[in-house]
C-alpha cells in the first residue's frame, strides 16, 4: 500500500517537474498558431476587425483578445474554420458584408493620389494629377480607399 | 478481316450499357445543306477564347480565319461557309459552364465560295515535325472526342515527353452515340492517313487503332484499309464493349496496361490518345486544305423522327439540323447535347453545333429513377468506379463539405462517368454532387491563391514603406550632420572674419 502511494507520488512529481520545465523552457507554439490562423484569413488587410491587418488580428485571436467572428470578408466559412482550428464555438458573423471590389469613376478622378496611399495591397495605379484606376484582379474589396477620396469617385461594386 | 484481340490490360469496374446505336447507324452519313445563318462561338475549345479578326458587315469566305487564337492555349475559328458577318454578340451555347457565349454570326450567301489555297497538296513527309504541328495549330483542330483540347498544343506537350504509343480512340462507349462508328465505316482511309500524319509529327512508330467489339463494320473497313496500305506500324486492336473504356486514361490502361498517375496525363506513361474524328480532321486540313469547319454528329433518341448521323457545318443550329432530318416526334420532351451519361440537358434548340458536339439526343421523358434515399453503404458504386475511388466515402465527405478529405480520397481524379449513379440502389445523384464539390474545391483553391497574393502584395508594400522611411531618415540624418558640420565651419569662418576685422581695426 505504502509502496504504491510512494511510487505514484514519485511518478507524479517527476512528471510535474518535467512538464513545468517544458512549458517554461521550450519555445511555445503560439507563433505557429498565429500563422495558422493568419492562413485562414482572407488577407484583405481591410482592418474591419479593428486591427491594422490580418496578421495582428490573428495574433489577437490567438491571444484571446479578439472574437473569431470579426472578419466580415471571410464570412461564415472563415468563422467555421477558425472555430475548428481553435476548438471554439461557431458564432454568427458580427457584421456580414457582400464581397465587392472598388471601382474608380475615372471621369471624376482628379489624381490626388490619396487612395493610392490608402490601398494596403498596392492595387491602385496612377500618378499625381493623372487619372487613377484599380487593378481589378488585385483588389481585395477592403474599402480603405473610399473614405480618403476628396471627390467621392470611388464606389464598391458587388461581385458575382 | 477481323482484328486480333491480344494482351489487353484490365480496367476496373465499368458497366455494360445498352448500346442503342443501331437506330442511328442504319443510314449513311447525311450531308447537311448550307444553313441560312451560322453561329460560331469564339470559344469552342479548352483555353483562352479566340479573338475575332473580322468586322460586322465584312464578307467572309468558306475556310477563312475569322477568330485567331491568343495566349498559350487555344485554337482559331474559321468560317464554315461564305457570307456576311452580321453580328458578334452573346448567343446561347451548349457549354458545360455558362449559358451564353460571344459568337460570330454569319449570314450565308449559299455560294459556299472557299478561300483560295495552294493547289498542290503538301507532302507532309517532307515537312519537319514542328512545321506539321504549326500547320495543325492553324487548322483550328481540337480533340473531337468531346474534350475539345487544342490538338496542336496536346502534340507539342507530348513531344516534350518520351512518347512511344499513339492511340487512335475509336471506342465510343456511351449509349446512343455512333458518329465515330459511322466515320470509321465511311472514312477509314482518311482516319488512317491522319494517323500517319500524327505519327510523323510525333516521330513515333507504333499506333494502335482501338475499336470496340460492337462495331464489326468499322473494324472490317479499317482492316481493309490497313491491308491495302500495308503500313506495319499501325495495328488494329479490338476491345470489349465496356463503359467508360473510351475515356483517355481508361483506354491507355486497357490497351497498354499502363496506369496514368493521379493528376497526370497519358504522356506521363508514354502514350498519346487522339480521337478517330480528330485524325480525319487532321487529314482534311493537311492533305485537303480544309480547316475544321464541319463534323459528324449523331441525331438520335426516341424524340426525333429519323435517328441518323449527319455531317454538318460548325455553327449550324441544332434546330435546323433536326428539322432537316425530319423533325421531332410528338413525345419529344428532353434535349441533351452529348451522351445520356455525360451530356448536358438544354432548354433551347437554338444553340449552334460546335466542334465538341458529338451527339444530339432527344428523349421522350426524363428518366426518373425514383426519390433519393439515404446511402446504405452497399459499396456497389466502388465496385463499378473505373478510377477505383470510393464514391460512398466521397459522398460522405461532400455532404460534410470536408475539402481535405475529398482531396485525400481522390475526388479530383473523378472523371464524372456516371457509373456510380446508375448502380446506386438509393438513387443518389453522386456524379452531380461530385461535380458541385469539385467546383467548390476549385473555388476554395482560387480563394486561397487570391489571399496568398494579397498577402504578398501587402507584405511587399509594408517592406517598401519601411524601406522608404529608413531611406528618408538616413537622408535626413545626413543632411542634419552636414548642416551641423557646415554650421560649425560657418561659425569658425565668421569668428575668423571678426577677428581679422578687429585686427584690421587695431
Amino acid at each position: 500500500m505504502l509502496t504504491a502511494v510512494i511510487t505514484i507520488t514519485a511518478i507524479a512529481l517527476i512528471a510535474g517537474v518535467g512538464l513545468s520545465f517544458a512549458s517554461r523552457r521550450l519555445p511555445s507554439s503560439d507563433g505557429d498558431l498565429v500563422d495558422q490562423v493568419n492562413d485562414l484569413l482572407p488577407q484583405t488587410q481591410c482592418a474591419q476587425c479593428g486591427y491594422p491587418g490580418c496578421q495582428p488580428f490573428a495574433a489577437a485571436v490567438v491571444d484571446g483578445q479578439a472574437a473569431i467572428n470579426l472578419c466580415p470578408p471571410g464570412g461564415e466559412d472563415t468563422v467555421r474554420r477558425l472555430a475548428d482550428l481553435l476548438g471554439r464555438d461557431v458564432i454568427p458573423l458580427a457584421e456580414p458584408v457582400t464581397p465587392a471590389i472598388a471601382v474608380i469613376d475615372e471621369a471624376l478622378c482628379i489624381g490626388c493620389t490619396h487612395c493610392r496611399f490608402a490601398c494596403p495591397v498596392d492595387a491602385i495605379v496612377g500618378a499625381h494629377q493623372l487619372m487613377h484606376t484599380i487593378i481589378e484582379s488585385e483588389c481585395t474589396g477592403c474599402e480603405l480607399c473610399v473614405a480618403p477620396c476628396p471627390v467621392d469617385c470611388i464606389s464598391m461594386r458587388p461581385l458575382g | 478481316m477481323s482484328a486480333p484481340t491480344y494482351d489487353l490490360g484490365t480496367l476496373h469496374g465499368g458497366l455494360r450499357l445498352p448500346g442503342r446505336k443501331t437506330e442511328s447507324t442504319r443510314h449513311a452519313i447525311l450531308n447537311m445543306p448550307i444553313p441560312s445563318q451560322l453561329i460560331l462561338p469564339i470559344t469552342q475549345h479548352v483555353g483562352d477564347p479566340a479573338q475575332p479578326i473580322v468586322g460586322i458587315g465584312e464578307r467572309v469566305l468558306k475556310g477563312q480565319l475569322i477568330a485567331e487564337s491568343e495566349g498559350s492555349l487555344g485554337a482559331p475559328v474559321h468560317a464554315s461557309s461564305s457570307g456576311k458577318v452580321i453580328a458578334i454578340e452573346p448567343w446561347p451555347v451548349s457549354r458545360r459552364y455558362g449559358d451564353t457565349a460571344p459568337c460570330i454570326v454569319i449570314e450565308c450567301d449559299g455560294k459556299d465560295e472557299a478561300v483560295k489555297r495552294a493547289d498542290t497538296p503538301i507532302n507532309f513527309t517532307q515537312l519537319e515535325a514542328p512545321d506539321v504541328l504549326q500547320k495543325i495549330l492553324q487548322g483550328g483542330i481540337v480533340g473531337l472526342g468531346g474534350a475539345v483540347f487544342p490538338t496542336a498544343q496536346k502534340l507539342m506537350q507530348a513531344r516534350t515527353c518520351e512518347i512511344d504509343h499513339l492511340l487512335l480512340n475509336g471506342v465510343e462507349c456511351e449509349s446512343y452515340i455512333s458518329c465515330d462508328d459511322m466515320l470509321m465505316r465511311e472514312r477509314a482511309g482518311e482516319i488512317i492517313s491522319g494517323a500517319q500524319i500524327l505519327m510523323h509529327a510525333l516521330q513515333i512508330d507504333v499506333c494502335f487503332v482501338v475499336v470496340e467489339s460492337d462495331k464489326p463494320d468499322a473494324i472490317r473497313r479499317l482492316g481493309d484499309v490497313l491491308g491495302e496500305i500495308s503500313d506495319g506500324r499501325i495495328i488494329l486492336k479490338q476491345v470489349p464493349t465496356i463503359y467508360p473504356s473510351g475515356g483517355e486514361d481508361q483506354l491507355v490502361q486497357l490497351v497498354t496496361n499502363r496506369e496514368v498517375p493521379s493528376g497526370g496525363l497519358p504522356s506521363d506513361v508514354g502514350c498519346l490518345v487522339q480521337n478517330v474524328g480528330t485524325a480525319a480532321a487532321i487529314h482534311d486540313w493537311i492533305i485537303d486544305n480544309e480547316p475544321l469547319i464541319s463534323r459528324v454528329t449523331t441525331i438520335t433518341g426516341d424524340g426525333v423522327a429519323n435517328p441518323i448521323n449527319v455531317r454538318a457545318r460548325v455553327g449550324t443550329t441544332i434546330a435546323d439540323i433536326i428539322e432537316i432530318t425530319g423533325g421531332y416526334t410528338e413525345q419529344a420532351r428532353q434535349l441533351i447535347i452529348g451522351g445520356p451519361m455525360t451530356g448536358k440537358s438544354m432548354i433551347t434548340d437554338r444553340v449552334p453545333l460546335v466542334k465538341a458536339t458529338n451527339c444530339v439526343l432527344v428523349l421522350s421523358e426524363t428518366p426518373s429513377s425514383g426519390p433519393e434515399l439515404p446511402c446504405i453503404r452497399c459499396g456497389d458504386c466502388a465496385s463499378v468506379c473505373p478510377i477505383q475511388l470510393l464514391p460512398q466515402q466521397l459522398f460522405w465527405y461532400a455532404c460534410a463539405d470536408d475539402e481535405k478529405k475529398m482531396r485525400d480520397f481522390g475526388l479530383m481524379d473523378c472523371i464524372e462517368c456516371g457509373c456510380c449513379d446508375l448502380v446506386c440502389p438509393s438513387h443518389i445523384p453522386l456524379t452531380a454532387d461530385f461535380r458541385v464539390a469539385k467546383g467548390r474545391i476549385r473555388e476554395l483553391a482560387d480563394e486561397k491563391a487570391r489571399a496568398a497574393r494579397a498577402r504578398l502584395r501587402f507584405e511587399a508594400r509594408n517592406d517598401r514603406l519601411e524601406r522608404e522611411r529608413t531611406e528618408r531618415e538616413s537622408e535626413l540624418a545626413g543632411q542634419k550632420a552636414s548642416a551641423r558640420k557646415a554650421g560649425a565651419a560657418a561659425i569658425a569662418e565668421i569668428l575668423k572674419r571678426k577677428q581679422k576685422k578687429s585686427e584690421d581695426d587695431e
